[in-house]
């Protein structure tokens, strides 16, 4: 297998040293975390990796030499290198040279013991395989691949290459915390090198943000144990926190701030993504409370949004009395039976007069979808009767049955007025029912959006739009001028992930705001004429 | 090193592969696609404002005529980010793995890169448009049964896929290696 080593690209301008990082022997990479510059004494660079050692169980060591020097090494300078060989030894041995003010690298790598097998010509190659560690060190890779070893050194061979790549970068945070400007025994260069600084306000609310989590937690408990007490449980003020929206929203908010303020620590980055997410929902939910509460008071739009409702009431009332006199007359050219008409127009008239006197929406279209139901059902136990079969409950199906006469005669003349008075029903349940759909359409498009308000990741999506690094999709690779004869440069970047997969994996988990049946189901409701409320809860009990 | 070749993708468009070479576990196969013709933008353009301007001397309606050009403008964006593809590479990394890059005709870059312990195979399918065509394909490894494949990933899109016609041979060739040494170089 081809050699690949991955340099950080911080490391490409320092001076000479040594390679200090982690050696895979599964996929044959080689992961330079950091260069320890001249001079060093041996003794407490061993000491210092083994430290790191310890405390990040990553099995850092010393890979190899660095040399970058003004031109062609000298003599003595290779030989030198190579004697470092014999004090850190490590198998196998890299020596990576760069040319100061030139773009071509050479590379070569020395196996202290001789290969069992003869291997092919051109075996030996040497990738090289630029990497930004800061960016690396950060990033996080999606789907998560769980390393289940986490010894000094132990991989399982079917984990990614890429995978261990970044899971060495991220352990090896000990490694980091020294640098070549600190007056340390060991001069060390990596990402920290390039003075990246760090924002105090962010480090101050770091150190406040524990007592004042203690204090909010302990607020928010008391909060929750009075909501929790018997009270609130008897009728009719359960019954009044299921119907009000309010009280959902409330509830759901207070189960986010109790996640926001708990005093345990987050233990993986999707628990921490998720109480980001929710800090950022509440938020915003607040936001645009305000936002709407500050326009609604300004310029007294209340007011006038109240004086606007009544006319629009009554405006509404008058086009459904306009409609009724149109189906009492001859709708759409059908002729209709007359006697049905004028009742069935006359019962609706009635009920749009005391919802103007009232304003109650939905009764009358609701005692309609009744009586239409019914009527479904009579006629199709007649059309049994007709056809000389009856159902049976006992069996659940349709067996043959022999009638009387004068059960037949009855039941044949109630089937014929049935049937010839449908039309007329059916078209008054028709318009009812289109109107009805109108309103519980409107109300279902409040509740998505409610939903959508309450669900969205935001702190997710901010990340992937300023800082895409942090969700890693995977990588991309690119290939660098590269000159026969010298190792092949790669320069290895962070894909981002697509912001479909950034909503899909960072949703909030919703309220339960969506519809119970499938399409087949609700058209069969509405066919049959059953009663359909199809934004109800889980739980909620039927009608 | 490199090499280009010419061929006809399935709808009659030209297309041109490019093979370069950068070392001995380094490869790159770039095909370029037709560009956009200014015969068919001209063509649906003059189509959607005839139909706008029938509209407004139906309705008198000056909103239709500005709505003409905004959808125009917004579909001719839209096409050009999301579906008009300029140009697709392939760059298979020994050992590594393999990365596909698709570029539209607007800039955007979409790569995907497989690692190559992923990968069970590389092969050339069939499928039914028309005609048979031929197209290659990386099969991936199921993450919990070793054994089962678990995606099928055509290398080039639809709209690109080279038209490879005569013999399994040729097939065989169109990527520079036969059908068996790409299986060995691809370890």
């Amino acid at each position: 297998m081809v050699l690949k080593a991955f340099f950080p690209t911080c490391c490409v301008p320092v001076d000479s040293g040594l390679l200090v990082g982690r050696w895979v022997p599964e996929h044959s990479s080689a992961v330079v975390l950091a260069v320890l510059h001249f001079p060093f004494i041996p003794i407490q660079v061993k000491q210092l990796l083994a430290q790191v050692r310890q405390a990040s169980q990553v099995g850092v060591a010393v890979l190899g030499t660095w040399c970058h020097c003004r031109q062609e090494p000298e003599e003595s300078l290779g030989r030198f290198l190579e004697g470092l060989g014999a004090v850190f030894p490590h198998e196998p041995w890299l020596q990576l040279c760069r040319e100061r003010g030139g773009t071509f690298w050479s590379c070569e790598v020395t196996h202290r013991q001789a290969p069992a097998a003869p291997s092919a010509p051109g075996e030996d190659q040497v990738m090289l395989i630029f990497y930004d560690q800061r960016q690396v060190l950060l990033s996080q890779l999606h789907p998560p691949t769980v390393l289940p070893d986490r010894q000094a050194g132990a991989t399982p061979a079917s984990t990614g290459g890429l995978a261990v790549v970044f899971d060495t970068v991220a352990r090896s945070e000990v490694l980091f915390r020294s640098d070549r400007f600190d007056e340390g025994p060991v001069r060390l260069s990596h990402w920290q090198s390039e003075g990246v600084e760090a924002s105090i306000l962010v480090e101050l609310a770091r150190r406040a943000s524990g007592p004042v989590c203690l204090l909010l937690a302990s607020l928010l408990s008391l909060v929750s144990a009075v909501g929790a007490c018997r009270v609130f449980r008897l009728w009719p003020l359960s019954f009044l926190g299921s119907k009000l929206s309010t009280c959902e929203q409330l509830r759901h908010r207070l189960e986010h701030l109790t996640l926001i303020f708990s005093t345990r620590k987050a233990e993986n980055s999707a628990q921490l993504m998720r109480k980001a997410n929710t800090v950022a929902s509440v938020l915003l939910d607040v936001a645009l409370g305000l936002t709407l509460l500050s326009w609604l008071h300004g310029r007294s739009r209340i007011g006038h949004l109240a004086d606007a409702l009544v006319p629009v009431a009554d405006h509404v009332a008058e086009e459904l009395q306009h409609l009724l006199q149109w189906l009492m007359g001859a709708p759409a050219g059908l002729k209709m039976n007359r006697a049905l008409d004028q009742v069935l127009g006359r019962f609706f008239l009635y009920h749009i007069h005391l919802w103007i006197s009232y304003i109650h929406l939905m009764s009358p279209f609701v005692e309609h979808i009744r009586l239409y139901c019914l009527k479904i059902h009579g006629l199709s136990s007649l059309w049994r009767l007709f056809r000389g079969k009856k159902w049976n409950v006992l069996r659940q199906r349709v067996d043959s049955c022999s009638y009387d006469l004068d059960q037949l005669f009855i039941g044949t003349l109630l089937f014929t007025i049935l049937l010839f008075l449908l039309p007329t029903t059916a078209l008054y349940y028709l318009v009812f029912t289109l109107l009805r759909l109108l309103v519980v359409a409107v109300q279902g498009l409040i509740h998505l959006l409610v939903d959508l308000i309450n669900s969205l990741p935001l702190y997710s999506l901010g990340l992937r739009l300023c800082r895409p690094y942090r969700l890693a999709a995977g990588v991309k690779f690119r290939v660098l001028q590269n000159e026969a004869g010298r190792p092949l440069r790669l320069l290895m970047q962070i894909n981002p992930l697509p912001y479909s997969r950034v909503m899909h994996t960072y949703r909030l988990p919703s309220c339960g705001w969506h519809p119970k049946d499938s399409w087949g189901a609700l058209c069969r409701k509405l066919f049959f004429g059953e009663l359909i409320y199809p934004w109800r809860q889980r739980g909620d009990k039927q009608d | 090193m490199e090499d280009e070749r010419s061929f006809s993708d399935i709808c009659g468009g030209r297309l041109a592969l490019q093979r370069r070479y950068y070392s001995p576990s380094c490869r790159e196969f770039c095909l370029s696609c037709p560009r956009l013709s200014l015969r068919s933008l001209t063509a649906v353009t003059c189509t959607v404002w005839l139909a706008a301007y029938g509209l407004f001397t139906l309705c008198e309606n000056s909103m239709i005529l500005s709505a003409a050009i905004f959808i125009t403008l917004l579909g001719l964006l839209g096409y050009l980010h999301f579906v008009k593809i300029d140009q697709e590479t392939l760059l298979i990394i020994d050992s590594l793995g393999i990365q596909m890059t698709s570029s539209y005709a607007s800039g955007k870059e979409s790569t995907t890169f497989i690692e190559m312990g992923k990968v069970k195979d590389i092969v050339i399918n069939e499928a039914i448009y028309m005609k048979v065509i031929y197209y290659l394909c990386i099969l991936l490894k199921d993450p919990v049964e070793p054994h089962r494949i678990s995606q099928v990933v055509p290398v080039f899109q639809p709209q690109v896929t080279p038209e490879v016609m005569g013999d399994r041979e040729d097939r065989q060739q169109v990527f520079g290696v036969p059908y068996e040494q790409a299986k060995t170089q691809a370890r």
